[in-house]
């Protein structure tokens, strides 16, 4: 903007201003200024009108851009920025350091004073979500595979679990890894026809893909049960012991064997400890698979596939096998999705959770680790935690996901760390 | 080694080679020289099966590749550095050349990379570096080195002094001589830059759109008054003599 250098160019401010103002207007005159409400009575629906709210948000639109123009612009954004990148360098080079502290963090938050069912409840949340960010991590940014459909396997997953229950009382242990199969199986189905794709092409399939896994869970009846899902998943067991008050006959429960009084706590936390030990368990899977010729290989292909052809890569089946890969971490995640609701139905299996999975993944940074924490607590965690602000939680949502694009626009830690540091001294050890 | 026969490729409807004969004998130097769109690297992305002879066959140590999958042609030990080097720009060197060595035994490794630091020092001071941070030189001293980490016994070669500097396009030709003389690489090398190509070669072809319409040792071709008029004193490629 020519406001960038010198004094601002006020009629120019004012004018762009004016131009924000009218697109808010267009936008705020349907979505605040019309409110449906409920009349009583039998009378039904009715439509009431809140004009002066937009006027308030007109107001705010251009109050605020000639505020961002005429004093951010010239001064603060800049500073904003660098300080922004300098603290992401800050943590690329203490990338071990505070990995550790932030796995430390994790294990003892249960126990801190302040951790109440609640804010156990949400960092599971948080981690789940954490884990479905480092498994579409490896499609997306080690492969570079754009994939869309990512919530069909986390729905592979937690159907799998919650069929296997019903009809054969498989326990969450016995179905962990079969669900993890099932959903790799059907990263395969999908790799199989978008081999041959790049980019727009393959996310459109991919988006199709999800959907398709959604609907057929919708329709399927006999088997899905449909819409009305499925209840009474049994819930995991801590080898074996159960978290319930009054166990069945000749078990014993988790609080019995440990002579505690009961709580419904118990379970909570160790959910919760399950996630992290599930996300802990992926994130060393693909920091190890790394250094593996075969996660090599799917760095490579996702920057030029025509040279790694001519390397001897197979692309065939570094694709499938990265599909493969990135769906098993999603149908673990989604068993213990089942495990943990206790209930499953394709209603959580939308294209928005696709969408927030891949966010997190893409605000975080491509191919980051720790990136993938920090956006999944910021996209997941904080509209979580603002629950009580109701529909301005998602205020909050859109407004961290504008700041990071306009910020951080090739996500927050931008930086692909190298997998290998032959003689660089000052350099530490390759992070955990 | 390598022998082509009678080979044609298509574009979609295009006929990029119109029937090429070529041969490459173990320990050779062979350079192909044309002008720009004559098939020259057209030649070598179809040796290395992408795309696809439509006609003709293409043989590797006596077994034929002619549709064999490009990943495989290479693990036969045919490595390629080609066209616009395509390094990984968002890896390190040493990354780059790690990939390089996927389709060789592991064993290997350290005295590989040792060696192709030996023929290029600069890729040792700058292995912790992003490949795109390289200069151009130094981009296709990775792309030659990340081929030879193959251990490849024919090593092909597309327009390695492109855009660069004549020096520096010295110093790469040097280390082709080398890798040629003392590891015992064939090397197939496809050149615009004529001059440097058939000096350095052994043997030479001349390509003229999608066929070879001359063929000899490189000191023939360098002296031949039709090479030297339409590649070397900057004339027009009008050559039209049957190969």
């Amino acid at each position: 903007m020519s406001a960038r250098a010198g004094s601002p160019d006020f009629p120019g401010i004012l004018r762009d201003s004016g131009l924000v103002a009218l697109v808010a207007l267009f936008l705020a005159f349907p979505l605040v200024g019309f409110h449906t409400i409920d009349q009583g009575g039998g009378a039904g629906m009715g439509i009431e009108t809140r004009f002066p709210w937009v006027v308030v948000a007109v107001a705010a639109a251009f109050v605020g851009r000639f505020l961002q123009l005429a004093l951010l612009r010239t001064h603060a954004p800049v500073a904003v920025e660098r300080s922004l990148s300098r603290l992401g360098e800050v943590f690329q080079r203490n990338t071990v350091w505070i990995a550790a502290a932030a796995i430390t963090f994790a294990i003892v938050l249960p126990m801190l004073p302040f951790a109440d069912r609640r804010l156990v409840d949400l960092a599971t949340l948080v981690l789940t979500y954490v884990m479905l960010g480092w498994g579409l991590n490896i499609v997306v940014g080690l492969a570079g595979l754009l994939d869309l459909g990512y919530v069909a396997f986390y729905a592979v997953g937690a159907y799998s679990f919650a069929l296997f229950a019903l009809h054969f009382d498989f326990t969450f242990w016995m179905a962990l890894p079969i669900a993890g199969l099932f959903a790799a199986a059907f990263g395969v189905l999908l790799g199989f026809p978008v081999l041959r794709l790049r980019g727009d092409y393959l996310a459109i399939v991919t988006l199709g893909f999800g959907e398709i896994i959604r609907i057929i869970l919708l329709n399927w009846y006999p088997v899905t049960r449909g819409p009305n899902g499925i209840s009474d998943i049994p819930r995991p067991s801590f080898f074996g012991l159960e978290f319930t008050r009054r166990p069945a006959e000749g078990e014993v429960a988790f609080h019995e064997f440990f002579g505690l009084e009961y709580s419904g706590l118990h379970r909570i936390v160790f959910l919760y400890y399950l996630i992290l030990a599930l996300a802990l368990i992926t994130n060393l899977f693909t920091l190890r698979i790394r250094r593996l010729p075969i996660g090599r290989a799917w760095e490579a292909l996702r920057e030029d596939e025509i040279a790694c052809r001519t390397l001897g890569i197979n692309p065939t089946n570094t694709k499938l096998s990265a599909f493969a890969i990135g769906a098993m971490f999603g149908g673990f995640a989604g068993s213990f999705f089942a495990a943990r609701q206790g209930f499953v139905s394709p209603e959580s299996f939308t294209f928005v959770e696709s969408a927030l999975i891949l966010a997190v993944v893409v605000l975080g940074g491509m191919g980051s680790q720790v990136g993938v924490v920090i956006a999944a607590i910021i996209l997941v965690g904080l509209p979580e935690w603002f629950r009580d602000l109701q529909e301005y939680r998602m205020l909050v949502f859109g407004g961290a996901m504008v700041a990071i694009m306009v910020w951080r626009p090739r996500g927050l830690i931008a930086h692909r760390d190298p997998t290998v540091r032959l003689g660089v001294p000052q350099r530490p050890e390759p992070s955990a | 080694m390598l022998t082509v026969r009678g080979v044609h490729t298509f574009y979609g409807n295009i006929e990029a080679l119109r029937g090429v004969d070529l041969d490459v004998a173990a320990g050779e130097i062979v350079s192909l020289i044309g002008a720009n769109g004559a098939g020259k690297s057209t030649l070598l992305m179809t040796i290395c099966g992408n795309p696809r002879a439509a006609r003709g066959t293409i043989s590797f140590e006596g077994e034929d590749i002619t549709h064999e999958e490009t990943y495989r042609i290479v693990r036969r030990g045919i490595a390629q550095a080609p066209e616009g080097r395509r390094i990984f720009p968002h890896m390190t060197v040493i990354e780059n050349l790690q990939l390089g060595a996927l389709v060789a035994p592991e064993e290997h490794f350290e005295d590989d990379l040792r060696r192709v630091f030996e023929l290029f020092p600069r890729l040792r001071e700058r292995q912790t570096q992003r490949g795109g941070t390289l200069s151009g030189g130094e981009q296709q001293m990775l792309a030659i080195g990340r081929a030879l980490m193959s251990r490849p016994r024919l090593l092909l070669l597309d327009e390695p002094s492109l855009g660069l500097a004549p020096l520096v396009v010295r110093q790469i030709y040097d280390v082709v001589r080398e890798i040629n003389e003392q590891q015992h690489v064939t090397i197939f090398l496809v050149e615009q830059n004529a001059f440097n190509a058939l000096r350095l070669a052994h043997r030479g072809y001349v390509m003229v759109t999608g066929r070879i319409t001359m063929t000899g040792t490189g000191r023939e071709l360098l002296t031949n008054r039709e090479v030297r008029a339409a590649y070397l004193e900057g004339g027009q490629p009008t050559v039209r003599v049957g190969g």
